[in-house]
């Protein structure tokens, strides 16, 4: 009762632990390249990173609801690969084009949770199989060949720039804010934290943890779909292998900022600097000239020294 | 009898779960403004009931009706929206949550007209609430760093916040302090004048002639009688609620102590242990008294290894002992029947059964392959002795009703046969038939040679049950009473430091 004051600069290390890795990491690289800290190095770390962000971003919501969304990487090509495919062969205007593969993003993520809510699947079957079947259909799609050939506007959203900020930088900046304000500020935001904390309790509150576990899995696939989009613009093209794996990196960032992986626990903000600590460790690592398989080995050992410090600094109560 | 006479009438209401009539065709009233109470025993169907009537379990027959007509309740939503709100037994807090988030979920107050939560005046109208309540807690602390108390009355603050006109409250005092539980009844008898009708459920019946005005009884799912509290006396109602007269509330046997089993010296656990020192007879009930916070379960916790402690030495049988993890004590032959069952004590997802052996495999095993047949042979003994109330073993825990719960953890130590067995707050929530049961097994093993350590609240419980009594206040051991000495006056007086009816 009476640590309270006692322990404030505990409270304030505990509160912005990650963001504290993060500014040490900078620090290092910036101590370690003369490169790094440069506004054009920095805008590079960021365009990088933004993709990865906002598909981190939709992931956090469906981990705060002690669940997880292994899809989101193949959904990512398939939705690239049909607002490409619909664009260059059937000439669709690339908004249009672009608004439709953003809706099938959602409609897998629907898909995904009515899996769960209503077959009693566990999240993390169910993902794997859509996986796998958003990956194959991908390749059905595409013929396992790239689809090239973009509308310029297309391509600008990937590539073009906004007062210097390249245009999916922008992007991740409106959804994290968007979805800081939903997770802070809405009762749709606290229902899912609850949801994730104990459902019970939640269904007697007279919510219903199964709309609100059916809604973070449609995000998650919105914003996995923006994430394709945005990378098959920024690529120029939509490759049928696009984003392989991408959903380690989209779990990564948001358990390295601070969410728990047993739900209720995390905030956008944690999940946006955990997806630039990697971003920016991968990009430190090269300029500093780091063979790529020691890069490999050096990203893993901060996670773990990253998650550590969280909950050592989380579990003293 | 005029027919409109109750606010609330539930009519022939039954329930079956797979295995188990909970509910037969009970018929239950409620007055306006009146405070009902419901008991019966463990497993009678309490819980049930006013699941029932609140949305959260939907009934196999029967009907209900407020104010004369008739209503459907399906959901928890429609039972707040008729005024019906519910204190749960189990708390149903969401420990990664604020106090006022909690409070207020699902019916955010919001800014203006628009979608987002006006966090200012959820916060102040909780801290008002609490208040209220005389509960002293931040509205934005987290529900899980608060004390299972201060959660309790938490849950009060969110049933009252929802302006009911009917509140049903089951078991809200089994891990309340006396204080709180008086503040908790001024605030009962207050609904009560401004019209709002209770229903109480409590196994403490002190509570129950002191606080209601109408008594239902229970007995395995079944009405039993419904009778104002002035036409009755509590053994009737205990006679009622287990169909038979019971013996006597704390029989004691002439037992002989032996030599010390355990001895602590100058614990300190750096929080709440400020140097306590005891010492455990073999043969003996040492009953541990004191206020909430005065270090009890601490204490029991730091003997046991689930905290470590800081300095201070423990000797088992004359020799030098350290533990420091509940495995280590396990094998050195103690047991801890921990206070807070539901997240310490048990495998809710489990079957009884393995909830009874877990500890107890060692022994049932051979080459690493656990003997399945000796297993169930000793789940089902330990299930008959302490009479846990079930279909089959196979039962998940879970589904067992919060009394019979308490009694597969105590089962599950006593399979290990400790030389010294740790109780915190070994009734709480238990039916009067059961805790004499408990008391009597209590005796049992100390004839048996096992030295016991109860900490309890319930001051006639540690009274009646005790050998030697020990108080503690602020991380220590203030006093010590033999059990001819005990009174309830001198315990108070001790565990209050002199100040009776101070705060804290
Ligand atoms: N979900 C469930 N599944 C199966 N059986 C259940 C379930 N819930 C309750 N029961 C059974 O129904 C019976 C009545 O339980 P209930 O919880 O209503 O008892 P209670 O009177 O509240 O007891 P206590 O005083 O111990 O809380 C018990 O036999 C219990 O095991
Ligand atoms: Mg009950």
């Amino acid at each position: 009762m009476t640590n309270s004051i006692v322990n404030r600069p505990l409270d304030i290390l505990r509160r912005f632990s990650v963001t504290i890795i993060l500014l040490c990491i900078c620090l290092a690289f910036a101590l370690g390249s003369s490169d790094f800290f440069t506004t054009s190095n920095l805008l590079n770390v960021a365009l990088q990173t933004s993709i990865i962000a906002i598909v981190a971003i939709g992931m956090t919501f469906t981990i705060l609801t002690a669940g997880i969304d292994l899809s989101v990487g193949s959904v990512m090509a398939l939705s690239g690969a049909i607002a490409a495919g619909l664009n260059v062969r059937q000439g669709l205007d690339p908004f249009v084009a672009i608004g439709i593969a953003l809706l099938i993003g959602m409609l897998i993520g629907a898909i995904n949770g009515l899996m769960i809510i209503k077959g009693g699947i566990p999240p993390f079957v169910a993902t794997l199989a859509m996986l796998a079947i958003a990956r194959g259909l991908t390749l059905v799609y595409t013929q396992g060949r790239p689809i090239a050939g973009l509308d310029e506007r297309f391509i600008y959203l990937g590539t073009g720039q906004i007062m210097g900020i390249p245009v999916p930088v922008f992007i991740m900046v409106v959804v994290a804010i968007i979805a800081h304000i939903v997770t802070r500020y809405t009762p749709f935001g606290l229902h899912v934290y609850a949801t994730g904390g104990n459902e019970e309790p939640t269904r007697l509150a007279g919510v219903s943890p199964d709309r609100i576990k059916l809604a973070v899995y449609i995000i998650s696939g919105f914003t996995a779909a923006l994430g394709g989009v945005l990378l098959a613009a920024r690529l120029w093209s939509a490759q049928p292998n696009a984003a392989v794996g991408w959903e380690l990196d989209a779990i990564a960032a948001p358990v390295i900022g601070g969410t728990s992986l047993f739900g209720g626990v995390g905030t956008i903000g944690g999940t946006v600097v955990g997806a630039f600590i990697i971003g920016v460790l991968s990009n430190g690592l090269n300029l500093m000239g780091v063979p790529s398989y020691y890069q490999q080995v050096i990203k893993g050992v901060v996670f773990i020294l990253a998650v550590s410090l969280d909950i050592l600094t989380k579990r003293r109560r | 009898m005029s027919e409109n006479k109750f606010y609330l009438r539930m009519e022939g209401i039954s329930k079956a779960f797979p295995g188990v009539q909970a509910l037969k065709d009970v018929n239950f009233y409620v007055a306006r403004g009146e405070i009902h109470a419901l008991v019966g025993e463990n497993g009678a169907g309490k819980t049930t009931l006013m699941k029932i009537l609140t949305g959260a379990l939907s009934m196999d027959s029967g009907s209900v009706s407020l104010k004369g007509s008739h209503v459907e309740i399906n959901t928890p939503t429609d039972a707040q929206q008729l005024g019906i709100s519910m204190i749960h037994q189990e708390l149903s807090l969401i420990p990664n949550l604020t106090v006022g988030q909690n409070i207020y979920l699902g019916r955010e107050p919001r800014w203006k007209i628009s979608a987002f939560i006006d966090w200012n005046r959820l916060y102040t109208d909780s801290q008002e609430l609490l208040s209220q309540l005389d509960v002293d807690v931040d509205a934005r602390a987290e529900v899980g760093s608060l004390s299972i108390a201060q959660q309790q009355m938490v849950e009060v603050a969110k049933a009252i916040s929802l302006n009911a006109d009917l509140i049903a409250m089951d078991e809200p005092t089994s891990s309340l302090t006396d204080r709180e539980t008086e503040v908790l009844f001024d605030t009962m008898r207050s609904f009560k004048k401004r019209g709002i009708s209770i229903i109480f459920i409590s196994h403490r019946l002190e509570e129950v002639f002191e606080i209601s005005d109408w008594v239902t009884v229970l007995r395995d799912g079944s009405l039993i009688g419904s009778e104002p509290i002035k036409d009755l006396d509590e053994e009737r109602v205990v006679q009622m609620m287990v169909g038979r007269e019971l013996g006597e509330m704390y029989p004691k046997g002439d037992v002989q102590r032996r030599g010390v089993i355990l001895e602590v010296n100058n614990l300190h656990d750096g929080r709440e242990l400020s140097g306590v020192s005891l010492e455990l007879y073999s043969g003996e009930i040492l009953g541990v008294a004191g206020l909430a916070g005065a270090g009890r379960t601490a204490l029991a916790e730091t003997i046991f290894g689930v905290r470590p402690a800081i300095t201070g030495d423990i000797e088992l049988d004359g020799s030098p002992v350290k533990i420091n993890s509940p495995g280590e004590a396990i094998r050195l032959g103690m047991g801890l029947v921990p206070e807070d069952r539901k997240q310490q004590g048990l495998f809710l997802n489990r079957a009884i059964r393995e909830n009874i052996v877990i500890s107890a495999l060692g022994k049932l095993s051979r080459f690493s392959f656990i003997n399945f047949s000796k297993a169930d042979k000793l789940a089902r003994e330990f299930a008959v002795k302490l009479d846990i109330r079930t279909p089959s073993l196979r039962q998940l825990v879970r589904n067992l009703s919060g009394g019979n719960q308490q009694k597969v953890v105590i089962a599950r130590w006593l399979t290990l046969n400790p030389r010294v067995l740790i109780l915190d707050e070994p009734t709480r929530g238990i039916d009067v038939g059961t805790k004499v049961e408990i008391h009597a097994l209590m005796n049992q093993l100390a004839e048996g040679g096992v030295g016991v350590l109860m900490v309890s609240s319930d001051l006639p419980e540690v009274l009646g049950v005790s050998d030697r009594i020990l108080v503690m206040r602020e991380g220590k051991v203030v006093s010590e009473f033999s059990r001819e000495h005990a009174t309830q006056d001198n315990i108070m007086h001790a565990a209050t430091g002199g100040k009776v009816n101070s705060d804290k």
